[in-house]
């Protein structure tokens, strides 16, 4: 909410800020948007946070492909539910930025002038509805894992939203794993088309959580500020471990010929992820980049008409509705 | 932020939900929306798609008064002192029932 400052009065000193800033994160409690905080953590959650948020946005497109085509009205049904979902937890996560003092329309412009990133993992194709299933099964688990965590982090606005978001992340998750059930319990062809959704997407899934802890520099100061909770590292093994078992009720095989039960470690071991794809589809590369902004921008393009005709109906009947502040 | 905002943007809207009959409505978050009755509609897809709510305010965030964060101390201290205030500040002798 944007408010006057408080009158001038004795103003603590930005010693005084910082260490009550520090004594704040240290007991665990949550940073409220009108707090005072160091310039690198509002930067950070800046980042962090609309970067999540255009992957939800994005993150439509995927699975959106598949709405005119599903199989069923039952799938239709779920799937249009689904993709609304992630339409609301793009808004969830805008409205969490904007606490930070930036403007959503401000993200939405860097968003499709490529100044910000989203998820790699949406730069990579749907090419059957069984990707619909593997979608929810590993995508969404993968963002759980990611998530979850992040019901605790130390940015109060942040923290809520993914509260909401993880409650309704669950639903997607178990849809994708009930399709794809549901496959395998159908024809050869289909058990096939299941084994080739998971080939495709499972590395991507694990290039989800990031760059290897060894690589990713900002990720101490992300934990110091409580921002993060665990390592990109950490979170990629608690997906694989997992992952295992729910493949073995599904039948179908992990392509990742290193994946082995570890009792020293109580872990699975498996194989090293191909970073040189990471990089090249984050970096504009993959398969969907060009497709997937453009899409976005000309959904925000052709939207503004429908923008500016409710902000001119909305001044046309100003003050016979309850409110006005202009 | 819509103080800030340029005049060509949807101001910005703080949502309440009261979740059921008997609570009180509950700040769930905020969206930006041309005016009151379209606030509510889209407050109604953004927040209550899965009966989260028997009732949505939404009121526009620049009508919002607000105390600062940095003037916790003196606002708040005309409460911290008055430990009288508080039941537990009076000794009764335990053998006195009811009370």
């Amino acid at each position: 909410m944007a408010m006057e400052p408080a009158a001038v009065r004795d103003r603590p000193t930005g010693q005084e800020l910082t260490a009550d800033f520090d004594a704040r994160i240290a007991a665990h409690q949550r940073i409220e948007p009108r707090d005072w905080m160091p310039e690198g953590y509002r930067s950070t959650l800046v980042r962090q946070i609309a970067q999540h948020a255009h992957s939800e946005i994005i993150g439509m497109q995927p699975e959106g492909d598949w709405l005119t085509r599903a199989p069923s009205l039952r799938r239709k049904a779920i799937l249009l539910a689904k993709v609304q979902d992630e339409a609301g937890h793009g808004l969830y996560l805008y409205a969490a930025a904007e606490t930070l003092g930036v403007d959503r329309a401000d993200l939405t412009q860097r968003l499709i002038e490529g100044r910000q990133k989203y998820s790699s993992i949406f730069n990579y194709p749907t090419l059957t509805f069984a990707d619909v299933g593997v979608i929810g099964w590993l995508v969404d688990g993968a963002a759980i894992c990611n998530q979850v965590p992040l019901c605790r982090s130390s940015f109060g606005p942040y923290a809520r939203a993914m509260v909401r978001v993880c409650k309704e992340e669950s639903f997607h998750q178990r849809q994708g794993y009930e399709l794809l059930l549901q496959m395998m319990a159908g024809t050869p062809a289909q058990r096939t088309m299941v084994q080739d959704a998971v080939d495709r997407w499972w590395w991507p899934s694990l290039m989800m959580f990031g760059p290897p802890d060894a690589d990713s520099p900002n990720t101490r100061q992300s934990m110091a500020w409580g921002i993060k909770r665990d390592t990109n590292d950490e979170l990629r093994q608690k997906f694989v471990d997992m992952s295992v078992p729910q493949a073995v009720a599904l039948g179908v095989t992990l392509p990742d010929p290193d994946l082995a039960w570890n009792a020293e470690r109580g872990h699975h071991d498996f194989g090293a992820v191909d970073w040189a794809e990471f990089k090249r589809v984050v970096s504009g590369g993959g398969q969907c980049n060009a497709e997937r902004v453009s899409r976005r921008r000309a959904a925000h393009e052709e939207g503004a008409w429908v923008r500016e005709a409710a902000a001119a109906y909305a001044a046309k009947h100003q003050g016979t509705g309850q409110g006005d502040d202009r | 932020m819509s103080d800030s905002a340029p005049a060509d943007e949807w101001p910005l809207f703080e949502v309440f939900v009261r979740g059921k009959r008997g609570l009180n409505h509950v700040h769930v978050g905020s969206l930006h929306a041309p005016d009151e009755e379209m606030a509510l509609h889209s407050a109604r897809n953004l927040y209550t798609r899965r009966n989260e709510g028997v009732s949505i305010w939404v009121v526009r965030a620049s009508a919002i008064t607000a105390s600062s964060p940095d003037e916790k101390d003196p606002f708040f201290a005309p409460s911290g002192d008055k430990v009288y205030r508080h039941p537990t500040f009076y000794p009764i002798p335990d053998d006195v029932p009811h009370i």
